[in-house]
């Protein structure tokens, strides 16, 4: 079999559109691409001319699944700008919303994307046939999560309160309670999340990933932090402040996909995500995630791109534990935001988006219009090391039928949970032997 | 048997240019998923799962706008397949976000996003379905209300019209017992010729309305926009104002 050519047409249970292509030259993998093929939107094109104070509604259409994400990395971009900190209170209801965002997010993709690979079904509602209780504990999770995001962002899907300087209106305890109550319950949903996915059959794969991940002093870094890059196991945590992001991170355009691709130091193929802030922050996760981390077997760092899914559900519990935590001590921040006043400058920000870091750059004029944005999303940065891994899990198995091969390939980017609307959207396969 | 069970309908979901947010509002279904994908067959959903069950399909609901040649020839064979079409949201019903490059041209944005813009391929316009194919429904908003979606998607397999308000975001604002932030405290607020859906979510947080789900049906933009020039807005911040997620749409409210 000198020729040959595997298809697959469009990734699915990701988000957004995008294609696989792998050339195989005597028995060898000579180039493996993800194609994202994701119609352009052009977001920093679009935001040029546009008021500072438009950046968090505008930005947040990216993304469906982490708008808060969006106007997080956003808001503390143009904050940062304005020399402007919003702390205390204001903060800790930022990170309340960034919370639900992560548990509906994260229980999305391991009921209804991911869990399906290591069962064995075409998709999550199909799983409900063998699997109901999961599925319906899924879906009570993420609801969950959604309704955190609603009570204090207004809407799950693109929050309205947000805003630069903190909210535009804070909700109250009242509003706050029922949700609180539901959280209880997620809490529980989580642990057992945890234990019913550490207990999928795992393939013992490994990789070496460098690592990037923001880091907080005090906290599993959420919502703010330092860049903590890791590069091998074994080496020391290198640490610098969001402000050095352009002097480490470039990207680069390659003609077979709308996403730009991460450079991290000048070399492509690094890891941002679950296993990235694990391997970072695992010694700061709430005291039920570090248990329940603990009896899922991750250890201290975790290398198996598959047990991703172990990774997004013990954040998951810690998301609701701390969010639980935020909840008890609340008080109506007054007022809801900081003024804040434009200034000229350059600013940037970043967040934990549930996919990975998430950067912003905004420059912006006296008259507070935006000249300039860069955005640098999860999935332009996980691009080079998703088709690294891929590039090893096909090299051994090039002799297996196109089918079989297509669908380990497509479950090897779901470990990732590639946000492809956000890179520029799904999965085509084509393997060419020449 | 034969004859003994209808058969299910097929419902197709696809996606153009988008963000996933209005697709993704089928999934926040929490409550309702399974009991709804028990009554139709989830025939095409690439989000959602692997099954690529080929057409015809009863129902598709098209998520995103429509911004590439191969989307341009993808939509007409969605449309060829499709006994409903429904579009979903801003993008779909209104070229989306996106659709502001349509004021300043693609390959000025093309240049100022890619070092290599002659590797990408997009079409001069960020075009609502519409402007392609004959569309049975447009539900907007951004994103799309969840109740709506249910209310279309039941009337569509019931074989009815779908029931939504095309009345304005101020109507929901009064029925919710919300102080007007424009009359009250001088918001700039486009509730006044935005079509009702969210249930004036906005104003409730004390925010003006920023026009997520597109004109309502015979807006007064003139009025609206001499009441905020008088009120301080100039000519560029009334732009920005209505150029924002429905920018694209035919027939738009607003002289600004």
């Amino acid at each position: 079999m000198t020729h040959r050519t595997i298809r697959v047409g469009g990734l699915t249970r990701v988000e957004g559109e995008g294609g696989l292509l792998v050339r195989a030259r005597g028995g060898r993998v000579a180039e493996v691409r993800l194609e994202i093929y994701e119609p352009p939107r052009f977001f920093e094109a679009l935001l040029r001319g546009r008021s500072w104070t438009e950046a968090p509604d505008l930005t947040a259409r990216v993304c469906g699944i982490c708008p808060v994400a969006y106007q997080m990395s956003a808001c503390q971009a143009l904050e940062s700008l304005c020399g402007v900190t919003v702390d205390g209170p204001l903060r800790d209801l930022r990170l309340l919303l960034y919370y639900g965002e992560w548990i509906e997010s994260h229980a999305l993709h391991i009921h209804l994307l991911h869990a399906p690979d290591f069962l064995g079904y075409p998709s999550g509602i199909a799983m409900a046939a063998g699997h109901r209780a999961e599925v319906e504990r899924g879906l009570a999770l993420k609801k969950a999560g959604n309704e955190l995001v609603a009570a204090v962002g207004g809407r799950a899907v693109h929050p309205v309160n947000v805003r630069v300087g903190g909210f535009y209106r804070a909700p109250g305890r009242a509003e706050l309670a029922p949700v609180a109550e539901r959280l209880r319950h997620a809490l529980d949903a989580a642990l057992e999340t945890v234990a019913w996915v550490s207990g999928f059959d795992f393939p013992d794969v490994e990789h070496d990933y460098r690592f990037l991940a923001l880091r907080h002093p005090a906290e599993y870094a959420v919502l703010s932090g330092e860049v903590a890059v890791s590069d091998g196991p074994g080496l020391p945590v290198r640490r610098w402040p969001v402000e050095e992001w352009p002097g480490h991170v470039a990207e680069e355009q390659v003609p077979y996909s709308t996403a730009l691709r991460a450079r991290l130091d000048g070399r492509p193929g690094y890891l941002t995500g679950p296993l990235a802030r694990y391997a970072l922050n695992a010694g700061r996760l709430s005291p039920a995630a570090a248990r329940a981390a603990a009896e899922a077997g991750l250890g201290p760092v975790c290398r198996n791109p598959y047990r991703t899914i172990v990774v997004r559900a013990v954040e998951t519990v810690h998301a609701c534990e701390e969010a639980l935590r935020l909840l008890a001590a609340y008080t109506p921040p007054d007022p809801p935001a900081l003024p804040v006043e434009p200034r000229a400058g350059v600013g940037h920000g970043a967040s934990e988006a549930p996919r990975g870091t998430l950067y912003h750059r905004y420059r912006v004029d006296e008259a507070g219009l935006i000249t300039e944005a860069a955005i640098v999303p999860p999935t332009a940065q996980n691009q080079a090391r998703i088709e690294d891994d891929l590039r090893a899990l096909v090299e051994p198995r090039l002799d297996l039928p196109a089918e079989r091969l297509a669908a380990l390939c497509e479950a090897a980017v779901r470990n990732h949970d590639p946000c492809i609307s956000c890179s520029a959207h799904f999965l085509d396969l084509r393997v060419s032997h020449e | 048997m034969t004859g003994s069970r209808t058969k299910a309908p097929r419902v197709a979901v696809w996606k153009f240019a988008s963000c996933d947010g209005c697709q993704l509002t089928l999934l926040d279904c929490e409550d309702e998923l399974l009991a709804l994908a028990a009554e139709v067959d989830l025939a095409y959903f690439l989000e959602a799962g692997s099954a690529r069950g080929p057409g015809p399909y009863d129902l598709s609901l098209v998520e995103g706008s429509i911004t590439t040649p191969a989307d341009a020839r993808r939509i007409r064979h969605v449309r060829r397949v499709s006994r409903k079409l429904v579009t979903i949201g801003a993008c779909a019903t209104a070229g989306g976000v996106q659709a502001l490059r349509d004021l300043a041209g693609v390959r000025a944005f093309a240049s100022l996003v890619y070092p290599r813009p002659d590797h990408i391929r997009a079409l001069e316009r960020s075009a609502p379905v519409s402007a392609y194919v004959p569309v049975d429904f447009e539900l907007r908003g951004c994103p799309i209300d969840k109740g709506q979606l249910l209310e279309v998607v039941g009337a569509f397999l019931a074989g009815r019209r779908p029931v939504v308000p095309r009345h304005s975001v101020c109507v929901e604002c009064k029925a919710r017992g919300n102080p007007c932030v424009l009359v009250a405290r001088g918001v700039a607020c486009l509730g006044p010729v935005t079509r009702a859906g969210c249930g004036a979510l906005c104003p409730a947080f004390g925010r003006g309305c920023f026009g997520c789900f597109g004109p309502s049906e015979s807006p007064n933009a003139a009025a609206l926009n001499a009441r905020l020039r008088a009120g301080g807005l100039d000519d560029d911040e009334l732009a920005r104002l209505y150029r924002t997620f429905n920018a694209g749409v035919t027939g738009g409210c607003g002289d600004a």
